[in-house]
């Protein structure tokens, strides 16, 4: 069989003791910044990009991807026992989860999260595995006005389905769009918005962006918010879980593993969309609803399965299509083109060791994650004893060392703060920043795939309807639109975003 | 009885700052080349662009000003400390970099970034401060070899 083949190449690169090792390393960091409330992995993969330039791109992907996944479970560490969302995927987990643990069952709601957390990981993993190959054939057929096409269905999906309010989210798509074409055009050789600055010429780094928005501008938002008090950490207590427990959650976990799968290759879904969509309708389909809140356990092995769930099919459009979903394919996207490789159907082909040896060591990081996270729970509790006040200084300094690393350059690193401002302004003036990034990122390669799809046709706009597989993804495009504009999804999106 | 009806400040403020940023990309792009439908010049995107974020901006706006949701205050809303304890620590950082070298430099950059909180602990954060500096150029300068200078020159 084919996907066993590739399996065996992906188990020959993952076994690597470098990989492995790096592995260790993503997953061990994940855990550890999900469980630290106020620092998420985007901020830390943002922050740690400049540093894999050293390892080999395999390593770096595989670290950076554990750090993503690796955070779907530690976050759950801090929501059963603080009542705080480690991470904001693990939201939903609070309700449940600390209700359980105040009732003395923390143990048990820790090793059902992450139970669940591994099957559902699993299932994606495998999911990703046999979905690879098929679409990243039907990709090579893309022409550029079918990407141009898919990209717009991309960007028109993450406002859909960003938090907050729509407009917002459509104007801070076009402000990212707008960034990513500062710099020199490729085709003309034209300086676009460069002040006339050698170090624009270039355009902006991607680092610069993702570090002032995601790093610098939370750490002011934490700032204001900060109170200086200690967390009240409730005690672990046995870590088995009864019969009981075991036969409420099975359904579930499978459920949100399914859901979250789902969801997770939607466009600016991600892992966050499936835990709630999750926690929705268990309560739905519970035969007690009353439950709910007072500690079901139901309620934390749904939505815990399916953010993890959503966490690895995510990597589907990045990795088949070469399109970011959400800010942290943004930034593993970003990763892969420092080291070369450009993110698309072609990858598989040409570099099957690094495709195959990604999703292999993303079920071994999974397998390490349930190891770290249950009998070691221990080590990661005394973590939240760390105050903030003595964290954020330590953020920065790993901020400005990052940017500077990339170019060498101290130009970088004030723009950096020029965004953490820009960012601590969107945070105030309640505009989610994901999608200036996926803009930014789309933004160049969807001008040159207009420009390239508007001198095959002649400059006939027609081109993009009269192509079929276009066709088809405008019409997608459209109906996602109308969907949008319906009131009833309008009245979902309200509440589904209004629980945290 | 009436209630005043005042707009939202954060409506305004984020349909005023995509339409100032619209409005920069049309007159900073105005003289790059736009070229045709089928030959596109440098200028023809940016334009696209930067006139929907000026639409988009001025939507917001308008529906800002007819919104009337409660008040929110302007002084209320931000805090000026964090920002720019935050921002200054990181400008001091960068630019005295090249003359103080990196282990002054970053405890200068925490004692500033610690004035971002109310009730600062000056001891704490000297400590902090030095730890940093010594662990940035032992990892930074030395283990991983950017180029930096340690100390001051």
């Amino acid at each position: 069989m084919e996907l066993l083949d590739h399996l065996a190449i992906g188990l020959q690169a993952a076994f690597t003791l470098n990989n492995l090792l790096y592995c260790f390393v993503g997953v061990t960091l994940g855990t550890l910044v999900g469980v630290l409330p106020g620092l998420g992995p985007v901020a830390t993969i943002a922050m740690l990009l400049p540093i894999t330039y050293g390892l080999t791109p395999s390593a770096a992907l595989i670290m950076l991807s554990g750090i993503y996944y690796g955070a779907q479970y530690g976050g759950s560490t801090t929501a059963i026992l603080v009542n705080l969302p480690g991470e904001s995927s693990s939201v939903v987990t609070c309700l449940d989860g600390h209700a359980m643990a105040r009732k003395g069952r923390a143990g048990a709601a820790l090793a059902i999260a992450a139970i669940g957390s591994f099957v559902a990981g699993s299932l994606a993993i495998l999911l990703l595995a046999a979905a690879a190959t098929p679409l990243a054939e039907a990709a090579l057929k893309f022409g550029p006005a079918e990407y141009f096409s898919l990209m717009l269905l991309g960007l028109v999906a993450a406002i859909v389905l960003a938090q907050g309010d729509v407009l917002k989210a459509i104007a801070m798509t076009l402000l990212g769009l707008l960034l990513g074409l500062v710099g020199t055009d490729v085709n003309s050789g034209v300086e676009r918005f460069t002040f006339g600055i050698p170090e624009l010429s270039d355009g902006i780094s991607f680092v610069v962006i993702s570090m002032g928005i995601f790093g610098i501008a939370e750490i002011i938002a934490n700032l204001e918010r900060d109170h200086g008090g200690k967390a009240q950490v409730a005690r672990v207590g046995s870590l088995m879980p009864s019969r009981d427990d075991y036969r409420r959650s099975w359904k579930p976990i499978l459920r949100g593993t399914g859901l979250g799968s789902l969801l997770g290759i939607l466009p600016g879904g991600g892992a966050m969309l499936g835990s709630f969509a999750s926690y929705m309708i268990e309560k739905r389909l519970a035969r007690e609803p009353e439950r709910f809140g007072q500690g079901a356990i139901e309620g934390v092995a749904g939505p815990e399965s399916a953010n993890n769930a959503g966490a690895q099919t995510s990597f589907i459009p990045m990795l088949v299509l070469g399109l970011p979903s959400n800010a942290v394919m943004a930034l593993m996207a970003g990763a892969m083109m420092i080291h070369g490789i450009v993110p698309g159907p072609q990858v598989i082909d040409e570099r099957p060791e690094l495709f195959w040896g990604l999703i292999v060591s993303m079920w071994l990081g999974n397998l390490l994650l349930l190891v770290l996270n249950l009998p070691l729970v221990g080590i990661w509790v005394r973590l939240l004893a760390v105050p903030y006040r003595l964290l954020y200084p330590s953020i920065l300094l790993f901020c400005c060392i990052g940017v500077y690393s990339v170019n060498n350059s101290l130009f970088d690193v004030l723009l950096t703060v020029a965004f953490g401002l820009l960012g601590y302004l969107f945070i105030k003036l309640r505009c989610e920043p994901a999608p200036l990034l996926l803009g930014y990122l789309l933004g160049p390669l969807m001008e040159e795939n207009l420009r390239r799809a508007m001198l095959l046709s002649r400059g006939d706009p027609t081109v993009f309807f009269t192509r079929p597989l276009s066709l088809t993804l405008l019409i997608v495009t459209a109906l996602v639109v109308l969907l949008m504009c319906s009131p009833r999804l309008r009245a979902t999106r309200q509440v589904a975003f209004s629980e945290d | 009885m009436r209630t005043r009806l005042i707009p939202d400040a954060r409506e305004l403020l984020a349909g005023l700052l995509f339409l100032g940023f619209g409005l920069a990309g049309l007159l900073i792009g105005r003289d790059y080349a736009s070229g045709t439908a089928m030959r596109m010049g440098a200028g023809y995107f940016p334009w696209l662009v930067s006139l929907a974020l000026c639409v988009l901006g001025a939507v917001l706006l308008v529906r800002g000003l007819a919104s009337s949701r409660e008040r929110v205050a302007l002084g209320e809303l931000f805090q000026a400390r964090p920002g720019l304890s935050i921002g200054g620590s990181v400008v001091a950082f960068a630019l005295l970099l090249p003359s103080l070298g990196l282990a002054l430099s970053t405890l200068l950059m925490t004692l500033l970034s610690g004035l971002a909180r109310r009730r600062a602990h000056l001891g704490e954060l000297t400590v902090l401060g030095c730890v940093l500096g010594l662990f940035s150029v032992a990892v930074f300068a030395w283990g991983l070899g950017l180029n930096l200078p340690a100390w001051p020159v």
